[in-house]
């Protein structure tokens, strides 16, 4: 049985639901699964919880699911760069959920990894502990944190096999090797799908047990800050 | 004369030392690594999946897979190494990064930290922030002294709420550098003074209680 998939809508194809939870990998718009998004889009679900690092931008990305009103509830890190985001939250159609960063990543990877908490000293002492069990090891506070799990992953690699086994490319990684092992389906977009044997074995990130549907894509690639550097003239 | 944004960056790159790996937030904190000294090792972190970081690319290397934590484009090092971001976060957290180098809205006397959020106002999220203060070894703040309004930065208490519990070990303000005693209850130690600012000058702009100890 064949992964791989024509197109990011027909890798979708009869997954998406009313009131799913939802994983998109990426850091900003860096290795965002930027078609997929569309196609979820398109797929008309809403009463969505999504769980991403960030929102996207207005138009763009994630920015995609708040524009349509698909979302209801995100769970993320940082989400400054949005303002239809701070239009729905400010105006209550949209609920929050704020994690930090790292917790934010422990959690996924530990749903993927059969953890269902964990304790870490990372917000104890703020808003973030309240309500969570508190417990010393070794004279040091940590409070519980639980692990997450989501109906689909979305997620954005570099280079797949025709197994699902995921090479991703610089900081576009990010979160994308948690997410993938942390929901019912993944489905994957990459740049480039090779056949077996292409990609070193000794160098997947992502092995293809967690991958479900692979597609092809060509992506944008949008850049949020542009930052560069003068050459020297001689 | 008080410190500028890039004396600030100056004086907190004072804290490097050779073979440190050192995360830097955005803001005048980015600017430190324009002043790592001829010679010393530092290896930058991003915590959104790097280490090595290097400087912003010339514009023909721009690559949109290649961004640090403030979504800026950067450029690879010879001895860069990428990284998923829950790897970043067990290295932070599990007290692997030597220095953390980070903007404040509030310290207090104790090394509380405020940063992330003031409320009544649309709230961006804690990124790192939390994380970044609760793991990595000695945590260094750089900011302007005074608020825009004129008020204190450098508390008894903080309002603000939290990014986290006495981690704060240094601050850097544009008046002059204190080190934080957040293990025991003692005052802040005003150990510089910024070119040209009084001690009366320190004294009207800071409700923390600090003893003066100038080397």
């Amino acid at each position: 049985m064949s992964k791989i998939y024509s197109s990011a809508a027909a890798a979708l194809a009869g997954l998406p639901k009313d009131g799913m939870t939802i994983m998109s990998g990426g850091f900003g718009l860096c290795g965002i699964p930027e078609n997929l998004i569309v196609a979820l889009r398109d797929s008309g679900v809403g009463n969505l919880t999504v769980i991403s690092n960030n929102a996207g931008v207005d138009g763009f990305g994630l920015g995609l699911l708040l524009e349509s009103k698909q979302t209801k509830r995100m769970i993320s890190s940082y989400v400054g760069e949005n303002k239809e985001f701070e239009r729905q939250f400010l105006s209550g159609e949209l609920e929050l959920e704020f994690n930090p960063q790292g917790t934010l990543a422990e959690r996924i990877r530990a749903g993927g990894a059969g953890i269902p908490g964990f304790y870490t000293k990372t917000g104890v002492g703020t808003l973030v502990a309240q309500n969570k069990e508190h417990k010393d090891f070794d004279g040091v506070t940590h409070i519980l944190e639980t692990g997450l799990k989501a109906d689909i992953a979305l997620i954005k690699a570099w280079k797949s096999d025709e197994e699902g086994n995921l090479i991703y490319r610089k900081t576009a990684r990010n979160f994308n090797p948690m997410m993938a092992t942390a929901a019912a389906i993944t489905i994957v977009e990459v740049e480039e799908i090779v056949p077996c044997g292409a990609l070193d074995a000794d160098n997947i990130h992502t092995p293809g047990i967690y991958v479900d549907r692979i597609v092809q894509s060509t992506f944008e690639k949008r850049i949020e800050n542009r930052t560069t550097r003068a050459r020297e003239v001689a | 004369m008080a410190w500028t944004r890039d004396d600030l960056a100056v004086r907190a790159a004072k804290e490097l030392r050779n073979g440190f790996y050192v995360n830097l937030g955005i803001g005048i904190p980015t600017l430190v690594a324009n002043h790592i000294p001829e010679g010393m090792k530092v290896t930058l972190q991003s915590e959104n999946g790097m280490l090595g970081m290097g400087p912003y690319p010339f514009e023909d290397e721009v690559d949109a897979d290649l961004v640090n934590a403030g979504k800026q484009t950067i450029s690879q090092l010879p001895q860069s190494s990428y990284f998923s971001s829950s790897e970043s976060f067990a290295m932070i957290r599990g007290g692997h990064i030597n220095l953390s180098i980070l903007g404040a809205m509030e310290v207090s006397q104790n090394g509380d930290l405020a940063n992330w959020m003031v409320p009544g106002k649309m709230v961006k999220g804690m990124g790192g922030a939390m994380d970044l203060v609760a793991g990595v070894r000695r945590c260094v703040v750089v900011m302007d002294h005074c608020s825009k309004d004129g008020r204190s930065k450098v508390l008894e208490k903080c309002d603000l709420p939290l990014t986290g519990v006495r981690v704060v070990d240094l601050i850097i303000t544009d008046l002059g550098v204190f080190d934080v005693d957040k293990k025991g209850n003692g005052p802040l130690k005003l150990i510089e003074l910024a070119p040209g600012v009084t001690i009366e000058e320190v004294k009207s702009n800071t409700e923390a209680a600090f003893v003066i100890d100038l080397n």
